[in-house]
């Protein structure tokens, strides 16, 4: 079959790629476009180790199609940091040690973000409750939780 | 050690892998790719126990796009009647749990594998393999695997001379249970079930493997060992070990599930035939079919104790499922069930069960939870029969220094009663709880052995003055951390000044697994030999320059200074300053230390839960949880907290929701993170954690051991928690909603 043209931004820059029409956005991020910081751990859409932003918001790459990047801007990892410039969650969650194997870390990073723009005052529940999409078998929540809570405390203060 | 002196020993340090995590940049087991790799595929067992009469592979290696096919005829032969140990793995086991040999012992059980072009290709080819089976009765429970008329997975394997799924068996006594039995004024017994389940790590099991036209071999995997790694495929490919290069992959969890290899051997063989660089890597569902959970269990358990709670004897049996090879965790159940307590009589006795089920792999305390759920549910029944408070009849039996437990070992100094007491002391255990919502509180207690064993590492000063420590353990959660804390320290520098790598199998020396327990342990000691080996060059050098004695040089905060005014005056020499001279005399600076460690200590801890059931919908909300345990030394707190945290997060998944549905066709039917219920975020509160430092006298910085023991007491916590809220004592795990449902529905039945 033949494959499908695709142009699109990601992290801030025009990009193209050709996939095939059943590719997922995942897939093609993994394996064409040598962006692995979204990771697989079910392609199901239940653990969100997959998590990147689509337009701003916040989607599970492997239950996207890549062919429905087209015109859209897409946001990664890889994307989070601004050159050597932590964002203050990646700051926050080295300094918290809101990670033990890092598995996870990506996917909960880009969706602590998208809570953040959305939301940067939320409860200690709404957090957990946005956050439930992600999972994570090594830290039991609690610190990433903490990680997240007090991040959005330091940037609320940094923009008054 | 001084402790008020120390600088990086127990601080929170930014661990040395953490900028490559929050990035993206880290590259763990599937994101290494190679120019001209292909794709391989596993084709699995469509039935739950079946005889393999033949395998036509024609139809697949003719497809287009496939470049090689790999069945049971390429991997090395184990005859089942000839042991082969590797660690605690056996070779008979291994090469029979990567690929069927004789038979399919479980739905998914892998039975060829093919290389191709792309994913769809190897998959479509895996379709077209012809297998001819003959479907066998399958038995996936215990109690169906030790049926009289039960199928037998393995022809040859037979218990009390007659054909059994019975394995094996292990047992440990002190004293005389019938004697303690007989002197006991009360007597608390019953029968528990607990289910298999998962590791659950996020990250699937994925390899790549380059074979060059030389034969030698790069292996990039994660896995708990890359030693083992290259161990295993060596012995299952029958390629040497030095011909073999395992580099460890950043790995994504592990929990014991990653101590032994599915996927490699196969990429091995498919690389080797194919001439290409090979990836595999599982899905979800393969995972869930197809790797090792730990052992569902079921055990019957009886404890003896007089009016005023000094237990006089406790027994347990326990049948624990091995899946469909040998290898059921029944060291680690009938040894911890009782190690926590001082008891004159103690006898545990567990049986190894075959069933068709994936074999089991090590998860987290392999056995330990199983053996101690019964016996910390039965200390509860028995503090309420005695009216005492459940923590304080653990004080009246609690093990101290000097105890001789069931399971052999006598005690050194170690911190149980610590954490009872901080137990009892800790404002968690003194909160009022809100009756009038079923709400509940349970504790329990829990022990594991820890471990020493194979640890290398070395220890280079960079030219610049800096420096670079490598070793040989997969880092799982923060280790290379604790290690940068430890050699900053020794050598009184910044923190910043110390990289950690993790070395591959050609680049450091032989490590033995990243479980048990031990990597900070056994690490720490060879890199604290290496660093003080450092230390006594850099001294010299220093003399060297001075023209000294060396012995009247010492090193102090990063610098060496000479020992006092006899041995001169001279300005220190900063480890910079010396690593710029060091060809002046000697050369490069650096030691490697390899050892076999000795001396890591069991580890205790208890932990305290409250619960609210709803009894509407039958969940189990865990409202406040608290772990209290003796780590020995914390090196890194937050990792130190990370791995209470953790474990006990993954003891009330076990307790409440996590367990595998088979239909009846002995299949799984919950193979996705969608219906096999691992805890989200939204389902649990802080994990508050209390470590209590004894430091283990044998290791250098007084470390124990930290990862496994916060698994252990958990299932029990939580259950015990849900007889204080609800009044009912469930035996069987998990105590899922429709569970609680059920039994609050015979409750109330019974009431009418």
């Amino acid at each position: 079959m033949a494959k499908i043209h695709v142009t699109t931004t990601i992290n801030g820059e025009p990009e193209e790629f050709l996939c095939d029409p059943a590719e997922t956005m995942l897939d093609v991020l993994r394996n064409r476009l040598g962006l692995t910081g979204a990771k697989e751990g079910c392609a199901t859409g239940d653990c969100g180790a997959c998590s990147i932003t689509l337009d701003g918001t916040l989607v599970c790459s492997c239950l996207m199609l890549a062919a429905e990047a087209e015109g859209h801007e897409i946001g990664t990892i890889e994307g989070m940091a601004d050159g050597d410039h932590l964002h203050p969650l990646q700051q926050k969650f080295l300094e918290m040690a809101a990670l033990q194997c890092g598995i996870c870390t990506p996917g909960f990073l880009i969706a602590a973000k998208a809570l953040l723009e959305e939301n940067p005052d939320p409860t200690e529940t709404e957090v957990r409750f946005w956050l439930a999409g992600n999972l994570c078998r090594c830290t039991g929540y609690d610190k990433i939780i903490r990680a997240v809570m007090d991040t959005a405390a330091e940037m609320r203060e940094a923009a008054q | 050690m001084n402790e008020m002196s120390n600088k990086w020993i127990g601080k929170r340090t930014i661990r040395p892998d953490g900028v490559d995590k929050v990035t993206g940049r880290a590259a763990f087991a599937a994101d290494t790719t190679m120019p001209g790799m292909i794709w391989g595929k596993v084709l699995r067992s469509p039935h739950a126990h079946a005889i393999i009469k033949s395998i036509d592979t024609s139809k697949a290696e003719a497809l287009q796009g496939v470049k090689a096919v790999v069945t049971a005829a390429d991997i090395v032969d184990f005859p089942v009647d000839t042991p082969y140990p590797l660690g605690i793995q056996d070779m008979r086991w291994m090469c029979r749990n990567v690929m069927a040999r004789e038979r399919a012992l479980w739905h998914g059980h892998a039975i060829a594998a093919v290389a191709a072009m792309s994913e769809a290709i190897a998959e479509e080819a895996c379709a077209l393999i012809e297998v001819e089976y003959e479907v066998l009765p399958h038995a996936i429970e215990i109690d169906d695997a030790l049926a009289d008329d039960a199928p037998i997975l393995h022809p040859w394997m037979e218990f009390n001379g007659k054909p059994s799924n019975i394995a094996g068996t292990l047992e440990h006594t002190k004293g005389d249970v019938e004697a303690g039995f007989a002197e006991a004024d009360v007597i608390v017994e019953g029968e528990f079930t607990t289910r298999p389940v998962h590791q659950g790590y996020i990250e699937p099991h994925a390899c790549l493997v380059s074979t060059a036209a030389d034969g030698k071999m790069t292996i990039w995997s994660s896995s708990q060992g890359q030693f083992m790694v290259r161990a295993m495929t060596s012995l299952l490919t029958g390629i040497p070990q030095s011909d073999i290069r395992a580099i460890p992959a950043e790995i994504g969890g592990g929990f014991g599930g990653k101590t032994i290899i599915y996927l490699e051997p196969l990429a091995a063989v498919l690389s080797k035939k194919s001439g290409r660089p090979v990836k595999m890597a599982m899905t979800r569902e393969e995972v869930m079919r197809a790797s090792g959970p730990t052992s569902g269990s079921k055990s019957k358990i009886k404890i003896g104790a007089k009016k005023d709670g000094s237990i006089t004897a406790i027994e347990g049996l326990y049948w624990l499922q091995a899946g469909g090879l040998p290898g059921a965790p029944v060291r680690g159940a009938v040894g911890c069930a009782l190690a926590p307590y001082d008891i004159p009589n103690g006898h545990t006795f567990g049986y190894d069960v075959v069933c068709n089920r994936s074999k089991v792999a090590a998860y987290r305390a392999p056995g330990a939870p199983i053996g101690a759920f019964g016996v910390e549910c039965l200390l509860d029944e028995l503090a309420e029969k005695l009216e005492m408070d459940p923590l304080d009849l653990r004080l009246k039996n609690a093990a101290q220094e000097g105890t001789k437990a069931v399971h052999g070992p006598t005690y050194p100094l170690m911190g149980y009663v610590e954490s009872l007491e901080a137990a009892k002391a800790h404002d968690h255990y003194k909160a009022p709880l809100d009756r009038t919502k079923f709400q509940g509180r349970g504790v329990a207690s829990g022990f594991w052995f820890n471990a020493g064993g194979e640890s290398s590492a070395q220890v280079n000063i960079t030219e610049d003055g800096n420096v670079v420590v490598t070793t040989g353990h997969p880092d799982i959660g923060g280790s290379r951390a604790g290690i940068a804390n430890i050699c900053a320290e020794l050598l009184g520098i910044d923190y910043n000044r110390v990289s950690v790598l993790i070395g591959d199998t050609a680049t450091i020396g032989f490590s033995n697994l990243t479980g048990g327990s031990r990597v900070l342990f056994a690490s720490s000691m060879v890199v604290t030999e290496s660093t003080r080996k450092v230390i006594r060059t850099l001294c010299e050098l220093a003399a060297k320059i001075w023209d000294i004695d060396p012995d009247a040089v010492i090193w102090e905060d990063g610098e060496a200074r000479p020992a006092g005014d006899n041995a001169g005056q001279f300005d220190p020499l900063s480890l910079e300053e010396l690593a710029s001279r060091a060809n002046e005399s000697g050369g490069p600076i650096g030691a490697g230390t390899q050892l076999n460690t000795t001396g890591a200590e069991g580890g205790f801890g208890t932990h305290i839960c409250d619960v609210e059931v709803d009894t509407e919908l039958g969940i189990v909300r865990v409202l406040r949880y608290t772990v209290l345990m003796d780590v020995g030394r914390a090196i890194h707190p937050a990792y130190v907290e990370g791995q209470m945290q953790g474990g006990a997060v993954q003891a009330i998944g076990w307790a409440l929701n996590e367990e595998y549905v088979y239909d009846k066709d002995g299949k799984v039917d919950n193979p996705s993170f969608l219906d096999y219920r691992m805890p989200v975020a939204s389902d649990l509160p802080m994990i508050d954690t209390y470590i209590i430092e004894i430091p283990n006298p044998k290791h250098p910085q007084g470390v124990r051991g930290v990862g496994e023991v916060p698994l252990v007491p958990g299932l029990s916590a939580v259950r015990n928690a849900v007889y204080d809220a609800l009044g009912i004592r469930f035996n069987d795990l998990p105590l899922s909603p429709p569970r609680v449902l059920a039994a609050m529905g015979e409750m109330k039945q019974a009431a009418e």
